[in-house]
C-alpha cells in the first residue's frame, strides 16, 4: 500500500502531504503561543505595578540570544539551498551549525534562569517572573524539541538522501519553517519581555 | 513516486492489533476505548445518583468496596462526591464521546469515505491513540492518589482547583496527553481530506459526515491549545507557587494564602471556554454527520439542501470561536461583553437550526426504513432539537443569571450529548458495524435497546428542568436537600436515579448484541444497506489499503431515487445510471 502524495505535490492543490501538516501544526501553535501572550497581556494590564523588563531582566544577554537564533535561521536556509542545488555534506554542515546556535541559545537561557534563581527571583516572586519563566520555558521547549529533530536530519536521518532525494529535502523543508516559526516566536517574546 | 510505509505484508499480532498504523485499526482501537471510557464515566453517574436520590443513606452492594477514602460506614464522602462528578463531564466530554465521535469514527470512516487507501500520516495515527491512552491511564491513576481524583469540576475552576490537594494535578497533565493525542487527530484527518480525496471528489461532492468531520477537526486544532495554555498556567500556580489565576489577598479556611498574588481567575475561564465552547460543537458536528448519512441512506433520498447544510456547518465553525463567555455572564464580566456574546450566540444558532431544518425535511415523502440506526438517527432530531431550543435562555445574559448552574443547565446540555450526540453515535455504531465486522448487529436486541435507552434518557433528564427552573443548583452533595425551596421537586431524584439505574441494564442488551453479532451476526456484502457513498465500494471489512482498486468518483453523494434508474441508488463510484 502506498500513501499517495508524501513526496510529490498534489496538482490541484499544490502541496505534499507533511507540508500542509506542518502549516496545520504550525496554527495550532500560533493559538498556543497566543493563549500564553493573551495571558500575559491581560496580567500585566489588569497589574497594579508591573515593572519594565529591563528593570529585572539582561537585554545585553537577550540581545546576543535574538541575534543567535537569527543565524540558526539564517543557516538553515543555507542548508536547504545546499541541499536544493545537491550538496549534502555542506547541507549536513550547515544543519549542524543550526543546531549549534540552539544549543547557544538555550545554554544562555539557562545561565540567565540560575542567575534569577540565585538572586531569588524564582516563578514564585510575583507575576513578572511568572509570566517570563513560562512563556520562555515553552519556548525553550520548542527550541529543544528543534535541536533534537534537526541533530536527527543531520546525522542518521540523512542517510535517506542516497535513496529519496526529495522525501529527505522535504523534510529538511518542514523543520525549516518550524524552526522559523520558533525564532519568530523569540522575536515576539524578546521584546515583550525585555523591552517593555 | 510514492513512498511504501514500512509496514510488512503480513504483520504480527502486534504490529496488527496493538500498535498498528491502519486506520481502520486505530479506528476501532479508538472506539472501544472510547465505549469503555463512556461506560465508566456512566458507571459514576450511577453511583452519584444514589447519593442524590438517598442523600446519607448508606451505598448498597458497592459501598463496601470503595475503601474508607470514599466511604463512611457505606455512605459516600463528599470529596468523592465532588470527585465523582469532576470525572464524569471530564471522563464523558474528553475521554468518551470526541475520541468515538473523531477518533473512532473519524479514523475510521474518512478514508474510506473519500477513496484513500488510509490516512496521510499512518505513524502520527498511531501515535495519537497512544497518547490518548495514556492520558486516559493517568486520569484513571488519579482515583488513587491520596486525596483522590480531581474534585473542581470538568472546568476546573480557579482557585478552588489550584488550592485543591489531590488528583487535580494529575487532571491536567492527562488533559496535556490528551491535548496532544487531538492536535496529531486533527492534523492527520484535515490533511487527509485535503490531500487523499479520490479523483473526482471534489469538495461539495463529499459525504456530509467528512464535511462534519473537517470543521470539527480544525475547531480541535486551534481550540485546544489554549487549554493546554491555561493548564500549563494552571500547573505552574499548582506546582512552582505562582499566581496567574490567584488574586491578591486570596484567604481559605480563614487563612490568608501566602502566595504573591495580582492573579485572575476570569483568566481560566476565558482560556478554558474558549477550548471548551468549540469543544461543545466538536460533540455535535460528527453525530450530525453521522445522522445525515443515515437518514439519505434510510429515506432512499438526496438530503435536503446539502449546500445550505455545508455553508451552515463552516459558519457554525467560524463562529464558534466567537461566543465562548456565554458561559460567564454570572462572572460579572461586564454588559458590554454579555451583549457581545448574547448576539454571536443567537447568531450561532441560526446555522444549527438550518442543519436541523434540512434533516427533518429530508424525511419529507421518503420511503423510511426503520432500522435500528435509522431508529436513533430519527430520535436524535427532536432530542437535539429540545436541547437546543432550551439553550435559547441561556444564551441571554437576563434569564442566564437565574438558570445557571441548575439542573436546568444539566438538562440542557444533556439532550445535546446525551439523548443527541450518544444517540448518533449509537445510529453509527449499528450502521457501520457490517462495514467493520462483515456481519449485521440483531436488529430485534437493537430495537430493544433502542426503545428502553430512549424512554429512560427522557425520564432521566426531563425532570432536571423542572428542577432547574425551581431553582436547585447543580453540584450539590445532598441534591439540594438542605435548601428549603427544593423540597418540591426533591421527589423526582428518585424518578431519575432508578431510570438511569434502568438505563445501565439496558445497554447491557447492548452489550451482549455487540459481542454476539461478532460471531453469530448474519453475514453482510460489501454494500448492505444499499448505500452511495464510498466505504460501501471497499470489502466488508476492509482489507489493508481498503480498496481492491483505487476508485474514482462520478457524481454526488446521495444519489437516491435517480429518475430513470432501476435501482433506487446510484452510487458515487457507479459512472454510469443503470
Amino acid at each position: 500500500m502506498e500513501i499517495p502524495y508524501t513526496v510529490e505535490t498534489r496538482p490541484d492543490t499544490g502541496l505534499f502531504n507533511a507540508k500542509l501538516g506542518i502549516w496545520l501544526f504550525l496554527a495550532s501553535e500560533v493559538m498556543l503561543f497566543g493563549g500564553l501572550f493573551s495571558g500575559y497581556v491581560l496580567l500585566r494590564t489588569g497589574a497594579i505595578d508591573w515593572p519594565h523588563g529591563w528593570e529585572r531582566l539582561s537585554v545585553p544577554l537577550a540581545t546576543f540570544n535574538t541575534a543567535v537564533l537569527i543565524a540558526s535561521s539564517v543557516c538553515m536556509v543555507l542548508s536547504r539551498r545546499a541541499l536544493k542545488i545537491g550538496r549534502l555534506a555542506k547541507g549536513r554542515a550547515w544543519l549542524l551549525a543550526t543546531a549549534a546556535l540552539a544549543i547557544a541559545f538555550l545554554a544562555v537561557k539557562l545561565f540567565e534562569y540560575r542567575e534569577h534563581f540565585q538572586a531569588g527571583d524564582v516563578p514564585a516572586r510575583d507575576n513578572f517572573f511568572a509570566t517570563y519563566y513560562t512563556l520562555t520555558g515553552v519556548h525553550g521547549l520548542h527550541v529543544a524539541g528543534g535541536i533534537v529533530v534537526i541533530a536527527y536530519l543531520a546525522g542518521p536521518g540523512a542517510a535517506m538522501w542516497s535513496r529519496q532525494r526529495e522525501r529527505y529535502a522535504n523534510r529538511v523543508e518542514t523543520v525549516a519553517l518550524y524552526w522559523y516559526f520558533v525564532d519568530l516566536v523569540w522575536l515576539v517574546l524578546f521584546p515583550a519581555l525585555y523591552l517593555l | 513516486m510514492t513512498h511504501a510505509t514500512p509496514q510488512p505484508a503480513h504483520p504480527g499480532f502486534w504490529r496488527r492489533c496493538v500498535f498498528s498504523q491502519d486506520h481502520k485499526v486505530v479506528g476501532i482501537q479508538y472506539a472501544i476505548t472510547g465505549l469503555l471510557f463512556l461506560l465508566f464515566g456512566f458507571v459514576l453517574m450511577m453511583i452519584m445518583r444514589w447519593q442524590l436520590a438517598h442523600p446519607g443513606q448508606p451505598i448498597p452492594v458497592i459501598g463496601g468496596w470503595l475503601g474508607p477514602s470514599r466511604v463512611a460506614q457505606g455512605i459516600m464522602l463528599p470529596e468523592f462526591y465532588n470527585a465523582l462528578g469532576a470525572m464524569h463531564g471530564t471522563i464523558m466530554v474528553f475521554l468518551g464521546v470526541v475520541p468515538l465521535s473523531v477518533g473512532g469514527f473519524g479514523n475510521f470512516l474518512v478514508p474510506l469515505q473519500i477513496g484513500a487507501p488510509d490516512m496521510a500520516f499512518p505513524k502520527l495515527n498511531m501515535a495519537s491513540y497512544w497518547f490518548y491512552a495514556a492520558g486516559g491511564v493517568i486520569m484513571l491513576a488519579s482515583f488513587f492518589v491520596p486525596g483522590g481524583a480531581a474534585q473542581s469540576g470538568w472546568t476546573s475552576y480557579p482557585p478552588l482547583a489550584i488550592i485543591n490537594q489531590g488528583g487535580q494535578t494529575y487532571w491536567l497533565v492527562g488533559m496535556l496527553f490528551l491535548i496532544t493525542s487531538s492536535l496529531l487527530g486533527s492534523v492527520n484527518v484535515i490533511t487527509t481530506i485535503v490531500q487523499m480525496r479520490a479523483p473526482g471528489l471534489t469538495f461539495m461532492r463529499l459525504p456530509f459526515f467528512v464535511w462534519a468531520q473537517l470543521v470539527a477537526n480544525f475547531l480541535l486544532l486551534l481550540a485546544f491549545p489554549p487549554l493546554e495554555a491555561a493548564a500549563v498556567f494552571q500547573l505552574m500556580d499548582r506546582l512552582a507557587g505562582t499566581s496567574f489565576f490567584l488574586p491578591t489577598g486570596l484567604v481559605v479556611s480563614g487563612k490568608v494564602l501566602g502566595n504573591a498574588g495580582g492573579g485572575n481567575p476570569l483568566l481560566w475561564q476565558h482560556l478554558f471556554w474558549f477550548l471548551a465552547h468549540p469543544e461543545v460543537y466538536v460533540l455535535i458536528l460528527p453525530a450530525m454527520g453521522i445522522v445525515a448519512e443515515i437518514i439519505a441512506n434510510n429515506t432512499r433520498k438526496p438530503l435536503f439542501g446539502y449546500r445550505a447544510k455545508v455553508y451552515a456547518v463552516l459558519t457554525i465553525g467560524f463562529l464558534s470561536f466567537a461566543v465562548w463567555a456565554h458561559h460567564m455572564y454570572i462572572t460579572g464580566m461586564g454588559t458590554t461583553m454579555s451583549s457581545f456574546f448574547q448576539t454571536t450566540t443567537i447568531i450561532i444558532s441560526v446555522p444549527s437550526i438550518v442543519i436541523l431544518t434540512c434533516l427533518f425535511l429530508s424525511l419529507w415523502g421518503g420511503s423510511i426504513r426503520f432500522t435500528t440506526p435509522m431508529l436513533f438517527a430519527l430520535a436524535f432530531l427532536p432530542m437535539f432539537g429540545l436541547g437546543g431550543l432550551t439553550g435559547l435562555p441561556l444564551g441571554m445574559a437576563p434569564p442566564a443569571l437565574h438558570l445557571h448552574d441548575t439542573y436546568y443547565v444539566i438538562a440542557h446540555f444533556h439532550y445535546i450529548v446525551a439523548p443527541g450526540t450518544i444517540f448518533a453515535l449509537f445510529a453509527g455504531i449499528y450502521y457501520w458495524y457490517p462495514k467493520a465486522t462483515g456481519r449485521r448487529m440483531n436488529e430485534v436486541l437493537g430495537k430493544i435497546h433502542f426503545v428502553g435507552t430512549f424512554i429512560c434518557m427522557n425520564l432521566i433528564f426531563m425532570p432536571m428542568f423542572i428542577q432547574g427552573l425551581a431553582g436547585m443548583n447543580r453540584r450539590l452533595y445532598d441534591g439540594g436537600a438542605q435548601y428549603a425551596l427544593n423540597h418540591e421537586v426533591l421527589g423526582l431524584h428518585v424518578l431519575i436515579s432508578r431510570s438511569a439505574w434502568v438505563m445501565g441494564l439496558v445497554q447491557l442488551v447492548f452489550i451482549v448484541n455487540f459481542f454476539w453479532s461478532l460471531r453469530s451476526g448474519a453475514r453482510v456484502g460489501d454494500n448492505p444497506w444499499e448505500a452511495t457513498t464510498l466505504e460501501w465500494a471497499a470489502a466488508s471489512p476492509p482489507g489493508h489499503g481498503n480498496f481492491a482498486t483505487a476508485p474514482a468518483v462520478y457524481r454526488g453523494p446521495y444519489e437516491y431515487s435517480v429518475p430513470g434508474a432501476t435501482r433506487d441508488f446510484t452510487p458515487q463510484f457507479q459512472a454510469d445510471v443503470v
